[in-house]
Formats: C-alpha cells, structure tokens, sequence
C-alpha cells in the first residue's frame, strides 16, 4: 500500500514535468516511503477539494474581462477567491 | 487563453503571471509599406527594448526594458499584418505596434490581440471553453458524474511543472508549512537543475505541492550535507495541519 502510493505519487510528478517538456531528472538523496493516511495523491483528491486546489486553462472569449470571467466562476463554483494570471490591457472596443 | 487559479491555488498565479507570455497580434498599418519593410522592423524588437507603458495601463509610466525573445511575422493582406511575439511579462504588445508604426514612417495600432501562452499554460493543451465548463459542472452536480470536471480542472501542481523541483520527507512537511525553511535531511529527491538561488517548487512524495521556495544550496552540497538549510520558503500552498506535526518548538528545532 505504502510502496503503491509512493509509486503514483512519483509518477504523478513525472506527468506535471511531461506537461511542459521539463525533462530534468530527478536525483534520489535517500530512501523514504510516504504513509497513506494523511495527505492525498493530487488526482484522488475528493471532487470539492479538487476543485478547490484547480487550476483552469481557460479559453477565454473576447469581450468580457478577465475580471468578470473571474468573478462566473467564482459563482459557479462557489468559490471564495480565485485569480487569474493575464492582465491582457483593455483594449477599449473588443474586436 | 487564460489560466484561472481556484480558492487555494491563488496565489499560485502571481508566479505563472510573471513568467512568458505569447501573443499573436494583428497589426493595422496606417499606410502603405512592403512586406519584407514590415518584417525587417519587426524583427528589430527582438532582444532588450525600451518600452514606456502606454497613457491606459495598469502600471507606473516609467521608461523600462523589457525582453521580446522572438517575433515571427506570420502574414499580411493590404494594411493589416498578423504576428506572433514571445516576451516577459509587463510587454506591451499595444506599444510595439505603435513603435513599429513610428519607424515605418506611416503608424500603426494594435487591432486585435489574443494570448496563446502563459508560463506553463498554452493555447494547445487542456483549454476549455466557459460552455465546457458550465457543462462539466453541471453533470457533477445534477448527474454526479466527476469525468468532465476533473478534466477541465487541472490539479494546482501543474502551475510548477516547469520549476525544479524538491520532493520531502513526510516528517518534513508540517514545518514548511508552518512557514519554517526546508533543512537537508528533509530531502528525498532534488532536480537536477535546482541552482543556487533558483525558484522551486517543494512536494510531498505523493506530488502535492507544499510550498515555492527558492535554493540556497547547490545540489551537489545537498547530496553531501547532512545538514543545513537548503531552500527558503516564500510561499506555501498547504495547510498547516494536514501531515502531522513533527518538529519541536523552541531552539531544538530544525537544524
């Protein structure tokens, strides 16, 4: 259990790396194992808490700012906080 | 495209909004110019450029440099040319174009602009539409199927995948995110291109991300040490609480 654990972890890590083509390698400096009870493999976080530790690759229309799709799916979500990485200037019109 | 960070994932986009940005941009000339004229300018903003923001921005107007790593003259139909730029963030795309405009000698503006890049994040992998969005959420709630939502939602651990990264020991992990600095013995697996004084990102060894921290020790050094603080913590992600706590208070702590 603690070995399979250890083992997904690791390769979720690897999976992150592959995302961006970040082909360092990891160097091992010991041995240790990782105990299943607390902490949470990131892929079987419960859906709330997955939603809660996201991230959205939004493809986001021309129109509405930033801030406003913010503000929807902090709505639809039900969120507390959320922020988004852009800060496009205004354009003034949208085209 | 843009990337939006969840509840405990936001401060998370401070650091993606700091990094590489890619736009492609339509250009609108305000007179006749060759082709091969309009590329030979563009070309000229590669590198280090000085930039003053423009009159409607969101910073301070002050003279500044920026880096434009490439620009790639896609096409052009009559006065309007089409372009790719990749630049650090705070590059005006808007005040290239007026540059670009100036040095033609006829003007120019920014017609169109839509960001394809931001950091890690680009236009080709996991984006989704709000439509697909509001979809995935509502098969959640009203169907209670996950599928679709926990494929339009990213885990918070891909904002860093381009950073090094620095995996711990669970006994570790608490102390980090109490806000205390990552010792050597904490350390099970390191990056290989975790340099001295480098951004990166600290995990667990089951891939959740604790903290961002940045090296003070080089790799080599923390393979031999067996003590000594090897990565100061500037950000953390987890709360405390969630690994037990191990560590002593008081001047017995971690050394």
């Amino acid at each position: 259990m603690k070995a399979d654990v250890l083992k997904e972890g690791l390769k979720f890590i690897n999976e992150i790396n592959e995302f961006c083509g970040n082909t360092a390698r990891l160097i091992i400096r010991d041995e240790a194992e990782t105990d299943p009870s607390y902490g949470c493999l990131p892929v079987k976080r419960s859906m709330e808490d997955y939603i809660k530790r996201g991230i959205i690759n939004l493809d986001k229309p021309p129109g509405p700012t930033s801030h406003e799709v913010v503000a929807w799916i902090k709505k639809m979500f039900n969120l507390k906080k959320a922020g988004h990485g852009g800060t496009l200037e205004p354009l003034g019109y949208m085209a | 495209m843009l990337p939006v960070a969840l509840e405990k994932a936001t401060p998370l986009i401070s650091i993606v909004t700091h990094t590489v940005k890619e736009y492609v941009c339509v250009m609108q000339l305000h007179g006749t110019v060759p082709e091969s004229r309009v590329e030979e300018v563009l070309k000229m903003f590669v590198d280090k450029i000085y930039q003053k923001p423009p009159l409607r921005s969101r910073v301070k107007r002050a003279l500044r440099i920026k880096r434009v790593f490439n620009i790639e003259f896609l096409e052009m139909t009559d006065r309007l040319v089409l372009f790719k730029v990749l630049c650090e963030a705070g590059t005006y795309i808007r005040k290239i174009c007026h540059d670009v405009g100036l040095i033609l000698g006829v003007g120019a503006h920014m017609r169109e602009l839509r960001r394809t890049r931001v950091g890690p994040f680009t236009e080709n992998k996991n984006l989704v539409r709000m439509q697909d969005l509001a979809d995935a959420y509502y098969r959640w709630i009203y169907e209670g199927k996950e599928d679709l939502l926990r494929k339009a939602i990213m885990p918070m651990e891909y904002a860093v995948c381009n950073m090094p990264k620095v995996v711990i020991r669970d006994s570790a992990v608490d102390a980090i995110c109490h806000g205390a600095d990552l010792a050597v013995p904490g350390i099970v697996m390191i990056s290989e291109d975790a340099l001295t004084r480098r951004r990166v990102a600290i995990l667990t060894l089951k891939g959740e991300l604790v903290a961002v921290g940045q090296m003070l020790m080089s790799v080599n050094k923390i393979l031999d040490a067996d003590r000594g603080i090897a990565v100061k913590t500037r950000r953390v992600l987890m709360e405390p609480g969630t690994y037990p706590r191990m560590w002593k208070s008081g001047k017995a702590g971690l050394t």
